[in-house]
């Protein structure tokens, strides 16, 4: 039984989740104060993901970046790969908040996507 | 120039809920002035998500939690003027400002609302020893310059203060491809968030080192070097405990200061401790139909808060506009006291009030297994256990009307107290 020690990172409170693993499995969950905590912990310890939030380049905008993120959650592992993935992209203004900038990021299944609106400059 | 009802100083996050709550509560003639050429304040710099989670039951990320407002605005048809600086608010509430399309124009007005948010402790204000070279940047400065402008400060960084901004740069400035070396913290507690501890510094390994500070800058045109050094309880350093990092950038995240250079110019009074106006149950200043709401007010951590009590500022200004002000009403202080540093509001009216009033505060140091204890002229009316309080994090308590109703309460406090 291998016990460890978590920050739940799903809300500011940032509660203290002890979680208890027996061979791979999780067995326990204590010290969350709500759902999101449970769910946040029993997926730190097998598959870890994060939501990435990054720039990409623009072009004819009224300004030379334009702020995405992925539009859900990805394996923590892939980050890096994510960011030298969204270096590469240069995009056209005009940007809408929500427009789909990148399909399938590194083979993730997951999209990035504008948390802006960039109009022609 | 037009008059109107009510003018708001700030188009970022907290003058702008104030706006739509003020339209919503019946005031039409709203003006908005803004110094920068957007809405939307520093959440167009916070690319990072997290913002919201109350307000929409969603994790948005900064400039997404803006748009939401920025769209209410809109909606209602507010007015507002961009690149335009406000210079003077008189203790009449004539509003003076300028711009390059308007020049110098004066604005008169029922009632204003201070929205001005913060600015962060400049170097300068830090005395931190040695060269003054390029590549020393406030972490809000270096977010603005990746998220906005698309340029990189530098590729190998210290950070001194491990508040919210400069935890948010080191994740954000790895992910970019620069090393962060360490983040250096006089204090013996981070002053940010416990999950930003997490998922900006321990996910990428970058080392927190806790009572420590910087005790020298090295190089002359460009920054070389940084020396750090261990310091004791009094917060002075150690000698023996330097350790030198070559780097290119320091970026400081050493806390944020209300910028209330034009509430001083109207007369307002300022809490010496938040550097931010006195208010009452109303958010309203100690100048009749001045108020103030958000970073202005109080330096926050979340976002949404700030709406919220944005909200209740707009919701007070309007009430105001349209019933002016009942003088010679039972006034009530509220202190705080062992541990609580200040309460906003400082003072409760209770025959105006609503059935309940939310005083948010922080504490001076981390307490643990403690509880927030609420008294009525030393008579206890609430208490809520918790295991942490930390003074990174925005604490409060819900006064209610019926606890107030007797006419001889003489102060409410609200103290820490530590528990068996």
């Amino acid at each position: 039984m291998e016990e460890r020690q978590l920050t739940c990172i799903g809300c500011p409170m940032g509660c203290q989740v002890t979680v208890t693993i027996d061979q791979g499995e999780v067995k326990t969950v204590t010290g969350n104060t709500c759902k999101r905590g449970e769910i946040y912990a029993r997926k730190e310890v097998v598959d870890p993901t994060r939501i990435v939030t990054s720039t990409v380049r623009v072009t004819g905008g009224t300004e030379p970046v334009v702020s995405c993120k992925t539009a859900s959650d990805i394996p923590k592992g892939k980050i890096f790969d994510c960011c030298r993935e969204l270096a590469k992209v240069e995009v056209a203004a005009p940007i809408k908040i929500g427009d789909v900038l990148l399909e399938n990021v590194c083979g993730t299944g997951v999209d990035i996507v504008a948390t802006r609106d960039l109009p022609v400059a | 120039m037009k008059h109107y009802d009510l003018v708001i100083v700030g188009g970022g996050p907290a003058g702008l809920a104030a706006a739509v709550a003020a339209r919503d509560n019946g005031i039409d003639d709203i003006l908005i002035l803004e110094r920068d050429n957007k809405l939307g304040g520093i959440l167009n710099q916070c690319i990072h998500n997290g913002f919201g989670l109350h307000t929409f039951k969603e994790e948005l990320t900064g400039p997404e939690y803006a748009s939401r407002f920025i769209q209410q605005v809109l909606e209602r048809g507010i007015d507002y003027k961009m690149n335009t600086m406000v210079m003077d608010i008189s203790p009449e509430k004539v509003v003076t400002a300028m711009n390059a399309t308007d020049g110098m124009f004066t604005i008169p007005a029922k009632a204003v609302i201070l929205a001005m948010g913060c600015r962060e402790r400049s170097r300068g204000a830090l005395n931190i020893p040695g060269y003054r070279p390029a590549g020393i940047f406030s972490a809000g400065t270096a977010q603005r310059l990746v998220n906005m402008e698309g340029q990189m400060p530098g590729k190998k960084v210290v950070i001194l203060g491990s508040g919210d901004i400069g935890l948010i740069m080191a994740r954000r400035m790895t992910l970019e491809g620069a090393k962060v070396e360490v983040v250096a913290e006089l204090m013996p507690y981070s002053g940010g968030l416990k999950r930003n501890i997490v998922q900006c510094l321990q996910d990428f390994d970058i080392p927190l080192k806790l009572s420590h500070t910087v005790v020298n800058i090295e190089g002359k045109e460009r920054v070389e070097a940084v020396t750090i050094a261990k310091v004791g309880p009094d917060r002075r350093p150690i000698p023996g405990t330097e350790e030198r990092y070559e780097c290119d950038t320091l970026l400081l995240s050493c806390g944020l200061i209300p910028e209330n250079e034009l509430s001083k110019g109207s007369g307002v009074t300022l809490n010496p401790v938040t550097s931010g106006p006195v208010v009452n149950d109303a958010l309203e200043t100690s100048v009749e139909g001045i108020f103030a709401c958000g970073n202005v007010l109080h330096v926050h951590d979340l976002v949404d808060f700030v709406s919220q009590e944005a909200a209740n500022a707009g919701a007070y200004a309007a009430r105001y506009i349209r019933q002016g002000e009942k003088t010679d009403v039972r006034t009530v202080p509220v202190r705080g006291i062992d541990g609580v540093r200040y309460t906003v509001p400082s003072t409760i009216r209770p025959e105006e009030m609503q059935d309940t009033v939310t005083v948010r505060f922080r504490v001076g140091d981390v307490y643990r297994d403690s509880a927030v204890v609420t008294c009525i002229d030393g008579r206890e009316i609430s208490r809520r256990r918790k295991k942490v309080f930390a003074p990174g994090e925005m604490e409060q308590v819900i006064l209610k009307k019926e606890d107030l109703a007797d006419a001889k309460i003489g102060e409410i406090t609200i103290r820490i107290e530590k528990e068996a």
